[in-house]
Parts: structure tokens; sequence; C-alpha cells
């Protein structure tokens, strides 16, 4: 059985960063062995790079079907296996939307082939309307485990605390660990606008959305989940308030999750002064006190994860006027890379919350 | 000068250099011939990505009046209504050959994303809530005029701001030429943070008439009547609109502005408008000499150029 060594790397896992030789099967993929000058048949050279467990993003947009023009399932696993993922959920805002056992299946026959491997989240409503439920037990069947509408938070509380009702009772039904996502967005404090609402937007004669435009979203599903017990997972939290609403649901034993997108840590709504729409993005980047907070819950285990928040448009929807440019920057190939450089977090803490959407991967 | 995005990229001495020129070209439109050779061999495109009466027409006498060659470009009648992103829009001018761009588009920060695209001067005439440098300066050039200096002057803006570029450039300019400034709107009016700005606000206009040496009136969109920020035009006009009772408490040597079109009847009575404190018809015939500096200082051997006085004068001959 032939093998393959990597080499000269820095490995980097729950155990810190050290430095040290993987020698891995070369059918199987499987580690055989960690340590120090290993030999195998094929040697990879692999000085000056990190070598990490096989990450999974717990939100990647592949684009496909319906914006192949933007991605498609090949070139965005690709971008995937570059940033250090052997896994990606993808998310459902595809066209047409993954809300039907069909969609569903095809999804995971036209990944079957992809160079990491493509976890299929699907919506929580029908055509991503926050109406009707989509056929939620079905999907599970086929793997689904996390439901959202991705891109569009559920504007109506009574219809998400149906939503929550019924994947709960998909989840004991099934055993399985069902969970809906929220994209944290009020619709109409966030109408219109183009960035955070602030000075900044002022300045810039561009239309804000408040943090509360997020948090009352928060705050609301907060107790919608009290209220059915049913789990809900915060997707890209971007204010100071959401993570101590968070902080605070998560002491009092209500089931939340939370997660964070790279640039939400790294970049403040400063970087929007350019007018380059590679900065806009949805949640909008915030101010310097909700880069720190955010640094804090990730620190204090209130968010459990870092995401890429892969979100590419072709170059001609982002050359536009900033405020006509559709939102969302790439991120699969830099989250490691940012997460590494931007938190100053222990060992353990950091690789808590880093992998889990950067967590070694069984798979 | 290498472009013109926003007064708060000059300084009070650019700004005062740029009167200054502009009172140069100013004397020019007094000629029998109101012309000078100082731009001739220069182009210069208007990019009018938006409607627009009296910028686009008082940029272009501007550049006609200096000689360079004007052409027009209407985004109505161009690729951009068949989905051409604004980048391959300017690259296709630009590969034509041109000195200069005049860009009004309804987006912020569109005339700053240009200067990525080309190698033209890029010159602000209006863009989404963000900026109109050139109001802002014939503005300045008028109350200049006006007043001798704007050291100590009382200016109220007074409408909508939020969504205005011409208050934002106007506060900066204002306040940077030395006059003091006070919002007047609801709140539903204002910008949601003003956090940095150089301004007081008041939202009782009654408050102010009589200290103000200025009431600069923004126009009223009538055409809005979803998420209207204010109930009504009649309580708006009532509250807000420099209507003729409230212009009669002005101090005597107090004048009105206004950056058109106006509404007159909302947010300015029409008898006010056409009063002996009315500069409206000054802040557009001052358009012209003003653009003319700014066209000048951008495609110009420079405003503090020796040769600028000789060119002015030489060129009656």
């Amino acid at each position: 059985m032939t093998t393959i060594v990597i080499k000269g790397g820095t490995i980097v896992d729950h155990a810190g960063e050290r430095r040290g030789d993987v020698l891995v099967d070369s059918a199987t993929g499987v580690i055989r062995e960690v340590g120090l000058s290993l030999t195998g048949d094929e040697v990879l050279d692999a000085t000056g790079c990190f070598v990490v467990p096989g990450l999974v993003d717990l939100h990647t947009h592949l684009r496909d079907p319906g914006h192949e023009a933007a991605e498609t399932i090949e070139t965005g696993t690709r971008a995937a296996a570059l940033g250090g993922f052997t896994a990606v959920m993808a998310m459902p805002n595809t066209d047409p939307c993954t809300d039907s056992g069909p969609l569903v299946t095809a999804m995971l026959h036209r990944s079957a082939d992809a160079l990491c491997e493509v976890l299929v989240s699907a919506t929580i409503s029908l055509g991503r309307q926050g109406e009707s439920l989509s056929p939620m037990a079905e999907m599970a069947d086929l793997g689904v485990r996390l439901f959202c509408d991705a891109a569009r938070g559920v504007q109506d509380a009574g219809f998400m605390r149906r939503a929550l009702e019924y994947a709960g009772s998909v989840g004991a039904a099934t055993g399985l660990p069902i969970v809906l996502g929220q994209h944290c967005e009020m619709a109409s404090l966030a109408a219109g606008s183009a960035m955070n609402e602030g000075a900044v937007a002022t300045r810039l004669g561009l239309a804000g959305q408040p943090a509360e435009a997020e948090e009352l979203m928060i705050v609301r599903d907060i107790a919608l989940a009290r209220l059915t017990g049913v789990r809900v997972h915060f997707q890209q939290v971007s204010t100071a308030g959401s993570v101590a609403m968070i902080r605070a649901a998560k002491a009092g034993g209500v089931p939340v999750t939370a997660e964070v997108a790279p640039h939400h840590f790294s970049l403040t709504d400063e970087a929007c002064e350019s007018y380059d729409a590679n900065f806009k993005v949805v949640p909008p980047l915030r101010t310097a006190s909700d880069v720190a907070a955010i640094k804090e819950g990730l620190a204090d285990g209130t968010i459990d994860a870092i995401v890429s928040g892969h979100a590419p448009h072709t170059p001609d929807a982002k050359e536009q006027a900033f405020d006509e440019a559709l939102p969302g920057v790439l991120g699969l190939e830099t989250a490691l890379a940012v997460s590494l450089t931007e938190l100053d977090l222990p060992w353990p803490t950091w690789w808590r919350c880093c992998p889990g959407g950067l967590r070694p991967s069984p798979a | 000068m290498r472009h013109l995005l926003s007064t708060l990229d000059l300084q009070r001495a650019d700004l005062e250099g740029v009167l200054q020129l502009a009172r140069g070209f100013a004397e020019v439109q007094t000629r029998d011939i109101p012309k000078v050779p100082a731009l001739r061999g220069k182009t210069v495109v208007m990019a009018f990505f938006e409607d627009s009466t009296r910028t686009r027409v008082s940029f272009d006498l501007a550049a006609r009046r200096l000689s360079a060659d004007v052409v027009n470009f209407a985004a109505s009648a161009s690729s951009v209504k068949k989905g051409e992103s604004i980048r391959d829009t300017i690259e296709t001018l630009d590969a034509m050959g041109l000195d200069a761009i005049v860009v009004r588009h309804r987006s912020s920060g569109v005339p700053q994303q240009i200067t990525q695209w080309t190698d033209a001067a890029v010159v602000n005439a209006g863009d989404g809530w963000h900026a109109h440098p050139t109001q802002a300066l014939l503005d300045s050039f008028t109350l200049t005029e006006r007043f001798g200096s704007l050291d100590g002057k009382h200016i109220a803006i007074c409408g909508d701001i939020n969504h205005s570029r011409v208050a934002r450039s106007n506060v900066d300019a204002f306040t940077k030429l030395g006059a003091s400034v006070t919002l007047v709107a609801p709140n539903t009016l204002l910008p949601r943070s003003l956090e940095g700005w150089p301004v007081r606000v008041e939202s009782n206009l009654d408050r102010v008439i009589a200290d103000i040496d200025v009431a600069y009136m923004l126009r009223i969109q009538q055409e809005r009547i979803a998420d209207s920020p204010f109930p009504t035009l009649r309580e708006y006009r009532s509250r807000y609109g420099l209507t003729v009772e409230r212009a009669a408490n002005m101090a005597p040597d107090a004048v009105v502005m206004h950056p058109g079109p106006m509404n007159r009847g909302v947010e300015i009575d029409p008898e006010v408008a056409n009063s002996d404190r009315s500069l409206v018809l000054q802040q557009v015939a001052n358009g012209i000499p003003v653009r003319m500096a700014v066209l000048y200082s951008v495609l110009g051997p420079g405003r503090f150029d020796p040769t600028t006085a000789e060119l002015i004068e030489g060129a009656a001959q």
C-alpha cells in the first residue's frame, strides 16, 4: 500500500502549533502517523505551510445551480480545498433554491465528485418566502441537518415559531440533530441599506442599517428558542449587542448557537470609504467596538464557530455603484489565514471556535 | 488639483484659491465675447447618468467659455440602459481619449470609483446623497460676493438634509470658510448620525429665523408618498417652510438661497423666492465662472500659476 508523507509543515490542531510530518495512506486518505522525520513513498513538501485536519465550513454560497457565472460546485470546492476545508455547508439560496427533496437529491448527486465534501442545507420556507414550511422531514431523511432561508431572515415571528416547533418534531421523530439557522436582519429596518448606519454612512452619503436591525431578530429568536425549546443558530453575527444577548441567553440555558465570519472581526465600516463594493457585505461591516465584542465572544465561547461566509459574485456585479452592487465577499481561501492573523487566543480556545466552522471533520 | 470629488478633500486655502480664480472668470462673463482660450484642445465629457438641467448646462457653458471641446453623454441614450457596468462605460469613453469627465450619478461614490478606470480628471457634478462640491463652491462664491466673507456668518440649512448632497458639501465648505451652520429639520429628514459634523441642530425654524444671515432652503421631494418623513406637505410648510410671514422676521440684510429646482409654496413661498432677499438667480449665474475655475484647476497649468492671470486678461484681445 503506497503512502504520502506531508513533510516540513507546521501542524495546527487542538494540541497547538508545532513542526511535524504527516503520513497518509494514499488509497484511503487515512492518516497513519503524525511525527518527526517520517518517510513515505511520495513526499509533499509543506515547508512554510500550515498543515491542518480537514476543516468544515458551515456557511458557503456555491451559487450552483442558477448563478454559475459567479461560482460552481467545482470552482467553489476547489477554493475550499485551497483554504484547508474538506467539507462545506452549501447555502440553499440558489436558483432554484433548495426547498424540496428532489432538489436536495440533485445537489447531492451533482456534488458527489467535488473536490471536497458538500453538505447540503435547505430552506426553512418554500421559495424562501417566509410563509409556508419546506418539507423538512423529507429533506432531513436525505441528509439535511441545517435549515435556513439564507441571506434572508424569517420576518414573521408566528411563522418562525411554527418552523421551530415543526423542526423540533422532525428532530424528535428521527433522532437527528436538526437546527434552524437564522439570517439576522429585520427587513423593515434594513430596507435599502448599503452599509452600517453611523457617522461613516452619513459622510459617504449611503443609506445605513442600524445594529438594531440584527439585534431585534436575535432578541426575538432567543425568546422563540426559549418558548419552543428548539435550537436557533445565529448566522454571521456582527454587533456587540448581539454578542451580549447571545451570551446572556446561553447563561440562561436557552438553546442558541452562533457563528461569525472573518470580515466581521477584521474590518470596520471605515473600509467602505473606498466605495469598493468588495466591502459591501450582509450583515454590514460594523464598528471597532463591535469587532472587539466579537473577539471577546469568540474567546469566552459565546460564539461557537467561525465560518467563511464565502459569497462570490461576478466582477460585473461588484464593479457597480456601491449601493447597486450585490453584497458578499470571498472567504474560503482566506478564512483560516485571517483567523490566525486577527485572533490572539489561547490555543484550546482558538481551536474550539476556529474550526467549529473550522472544526476537525471526521469526514 | 487632480480631481474634484468632494469639498472634504479641500482645505480652506484651496477653497479660497478656487473662489479667487472664479472672480477672474466672472469678469470674463461681462465681455462682449465671454470666452478665453485657456483649455483649447482639451476634451471634456459630460457624463450625466442622472437627469439634470441647470448643472449640466452650467458645466457645458463653463467648458465652452474655456474653449474646451465638449461631448455630451446622456445615460438614457447610452449602453448603460443595456446593462453595461460603469467600469465598461468609463473605459469605453476613456479609450476615445479625453481630458476630463464631469460626472453626475444617482449613487454615492461613483465619481471616486471612476478615478480607478480612467486617466482623465474627474469632476463630481453631484453623486447620490454624498457630495456636490461645485454647488458648495458657487454658493460660497455667491455669499462672499454679497457679504465680503463668510467669517462669523450664521447659516441655517433647512429641509431634507439626509438625502441632500448639497447639504453635506455646503456644511463642509461654509464651516471651513468661517461660518456657523444650523441644520433645521424634523428628525426624519436628518442623517441618523451627525457625529463629527460641525453643526447645531434645531427643530424649530422660528427659534433661529431672526438670528441668521442666510436661510438656505432645500427642495422637498413631493414625489415620495410612501415612507413619507412628514405627515403632509401642508404640515411641513407650516413648520419648516420659508413663508412670507417667517421671512418678515429675518434680519434686514439676511438673504435667502436655494439650489433649485424650487417647490414654490412648499419649502419656500413664491413671494420670498422672488424678493430682494433672494440670491437664487445669482447662484445660477455664478455657477458658470465657478465651474470654469474648477475645470481650469483640474486641466489648466494650476490655479496659482502666474500664467493664469495672463490667460484671462490676454483672452480679450
